[in-house]
């Protein structure tokens, strides 16, 4: 199986898990307001251990709830009308569709409603991973995005899971943080950063002169192998990382299609709307002139996620995808 | 685990509390005046939306904001405009989120009974019947963290609430951790056109909470004097540390669901029953009865609530409507995070 993450193992001692567990050990830390609710999270650290230690390192602060997202999220706005930064760690993001109404109802129509802001930080352990199967391998940033009175984040990097998560606790707005569980073990960097890209800003995470990719989460290590492979055969891919979904940075991904002039959005949600649609839907409508060929886009299959690694793997792009769809692109 | 408050002495139960039972009495005659003049507005085409009465409803829920301390949480649903006045929402909110004044609370932005001032305790509830109750404990939970001890949240749910997977998570959630929550259940019989026998299967709404543990407290919804001791001992338990209290309300909905609902699937036996009492024309008996005022006294107190809630609807009527290109579209409170939000670099 073809699949940039195992086959680029970055130096570096320091995982996008435990910068994900660094950011809160800081947050709680630094703000007394902070505390997490979730399951599993107390003594056990939770599944992942995104928090070992923390129960014990803060008494009181990491709590384990009842299997009950709606009940967890209605708790944590409550808490933030009351002046506190709750995270909440949906243990799979798969299962934060049972705590949806509380999401985009009542949390994120809280400031609009009362002008009383809702400072929530939800953490969703997204994407597939070999074996996972329909309910443990979900992409939910486009319906979440979808809502009005919602930041979603999808951060790509050891150093974005550090800096985007703490920026999230500080952030006066309901926040999904959406982490990519495929990225947990294997993306590894030297040390935590000291500064970020402000919220909202996309990044370059590869430079090109002959089209753009446009993605985020763990499809841009997937895209940066793809352009890997273009390079060797002639072809300069830029590849940009959105980093948030919403607010999407138009104006980074317009000034790069303005340099390439041709265009391919890749996803791992399903291809029905969504996040890729929109970068094309914005770039068609206010820089059609700016394209050599036809936009495309590249997302995971219209059917729920298959357990078996044969079929995963095939069910969303993968670099070797990628590829394929780039060269259709640069063809035109 | 089920209480069932005792029937009041006849001669000395209104008497010990009788300024309460006589303040509590105004307010609902408040609440009724309201509830008329708006369905009356609604029936007049002045209403943008629907109107939702608390006809019948009005002794437990004044019974709530009686029971409350400055401080606490009130998350009302939609027939507790008597328990909102009692917690001291001004009568204006009222009339400005019903008319649409861009002066309320809510600025036009949601209406009538999705109104609420949360730095206040006053908390907006959302449509989705149940959500309310986590929010209420996620307060009690922060407040506790905070080291604040001593407040209490109540919140109202109907039968038909008691349905959702909301109000299991939550109600458990309360449990475990212990909070301080009055949840008062209105069972009105019916959930909008459906009647109880299609909504549970258990004999009474009291079973619920009895199996998370949860002390309940039944009380007759037409009996004013049952209603606020029953409250005020349920109030008085949360904020003593005993956990989380359920009070289930026996009554009829004397409307319908909202002013659209003209309410011909009610059953007449049940009208006619003691459920069906209204619990205003109860509490007028038992003051005469008791001779706690004259039958003159409860004329100018009626006329009075009138006159009051003619004059707020006659200032909010003066008030000028939202104006779309003065509202910012913006649903957060990051402004620097909005869409198309111009940066000066």
């Amino acid at each position: 199986m073809f699949s940039a993450i195992s086959e680029k193992s970055v130096a570096g001692c320091l995982t996008y898990l435990e910068a994900i567990r660094e950011a809160q050990f800081r947050a709680l830390t630094d703000d007394p307001r902070v505390f997490i609710y979730g399951q599993d999270i107390g003594n056990f650290g939770g599944a992942f251990k995104a928090t070992k230690n923390l129960a014990a390192e803060f008494p009181g602060r990491v709590i384990d709830s009842p299997i009950s997202e709606d009940a967890m999220v209605g708790l944590a706005v409550g808490a933030a009308i009351e002046g506190m930064r709750p995270i909440i760690e949906m243990q799979f993001a798969d299962f934060s569709t049972v705590g949806f109404n509380q999401i985009v109802n009542q949390a994120a129509t809280l400031f609009w409603r009362t002008n009383i802001p809702c400072p929530i930080t939800i953490r969703l352990p997204c994407g597939g991973t070999s074996g996972s199967g329909p309910f443990h391998s979900q992409m939910l940033e486009t319906i979440y995005a979808h809502y009005p009175g919602i930041v979603v984040m999808t951060p790509a990097t050891v150093e974005d899971a550090y800096s985007m998560l703490l920026a999230a606790v500080a952030i006066d707005d309901p926040v999904i943080f959406c982490e990519h569980k495929l990225l947990y073990y294997h993306l590894k960097a030297d040390k935590l950063p000291s500064e970020a890209l402000p919220i909202g800003k996309a990044r370059i995470a590869r430079e090109g002169r002959d089209m753009t990719i446009v993605t985020y989460s763990a499809m841009v290590h997937e895209a940066l192998a793809a352009a890997d492979e273009l390079a060797s055969e002639g072809s300069e891919v830029e590849v940009v990382d959105l980093r948030t979904v919403k607010p999407l940075d138009t104006d980074t991904v317009m000034a790069s299609v303005a340099r390439t002039g041709r265009l391919l959005c890749v996803g791992e949600a399903w291809p029905w709307g969504g996040v890729t649609a929109e970068i094309i839907a914005r770039v068609t409508s206010e820089g059609f002139g700016l394209l050599d060929a036809p936009p495309q886009r590249l997302n995971a299959k219209d059917t729920p996620v298959p357990s078996h690694p044969n079929l995963w793997a095939a069910h969303r792009p993968t670099a070797r995808s990628i590829a394929a769809a780039a060269r259709n692109v640069l063809r035109q | 685990m089920i209480q069932t408050a005792s029937k009041p002495q006849v001669g000395d139960d209104i008497a010990s509390f009788r300024d309460n039972y006589l303040r509590a009495f105004r307010i609902m005659l408040l609440a009724r005046a309201a509830d008329d003049k708006f369905a009356s507005l609604y029936r007049a085409g002045k209403i943008h939306g629907g109107v939702f009465l608390g006809r019948g409803q009005e002794a437990v829920s004044v019974s709530i904001g009686v029971a409350l301390r400055k401080g606490d949480v009130f998350a009302p649903l939609i027939r507790d405009t008597a328990g909102r006045i009692a917690f001291n929402e001004p009568l204006l909110d009222m009339a400005r989120t019903y008319l649409g004044s861009p002066l309320g609370p809510m600025r036009a932005r949601d209406g009538n009974i999705h109104r609420g001032r949360p730095k206040d305790g006053q908390l907006p509830m959302i449509s989705h019947l149940g959500a309310m109750i986590a929010v209420v404990n996620g307060i009690l939970f922060a407040r506790r963290l905070k080291g604040i001890t001593n407040t209490v949240g109540v919140t109202c749910i109907g039968d038909g609430g008691t349905s959702t997977g909301a109000f299991h998570e939550a109600l458990n959630q309360a449990a475990v951790e212990k909070l301080p929550l009055v949840l008062v259940i209105a069972d009105n019989q019916y959930a909008y056109s459906t009647p109880t026998s299609r909504q549970f299967a258990c004999k009474s709404l009291a079973d619920r909470p009895a199996a998370y543990g949860v002390p309940v407290h039944v009380v007759d919804g037409t009996d004013l004097g049952a209603c606020l001791k029953t409250l005020s001992k349920a109030v008085e338990q949360a904020r003593a540390g005993h956990g989380p209290q359920v009070v289930v309300a026996n009554l009829l909905r004397l409307c319908g669901h909202g002013e659209h609902d003209p309410a011909n699937y009610i059953d007449e036996q049940l009208k006619n029953s003691p459920l069906g009492g209204d619990c205003i024309r109860l509490a007028e008996e038992k003051i005469l009865q008791q001779h706690l005022a004259n039958a003159g006294e409860l004329m100018s107190w009626r006329n009075e609530a009138a006159q009051q809630i003619e004059e707020v609807v006659a200032t909010v009527q003066r008030e000028p409507a939202p104006d779309p290109f003065d509202e910012k579209w913006n649903a957060l409170a990051t402004e620097e995070l909005v869409e198309g939000h111009e940066t000066s670099d």
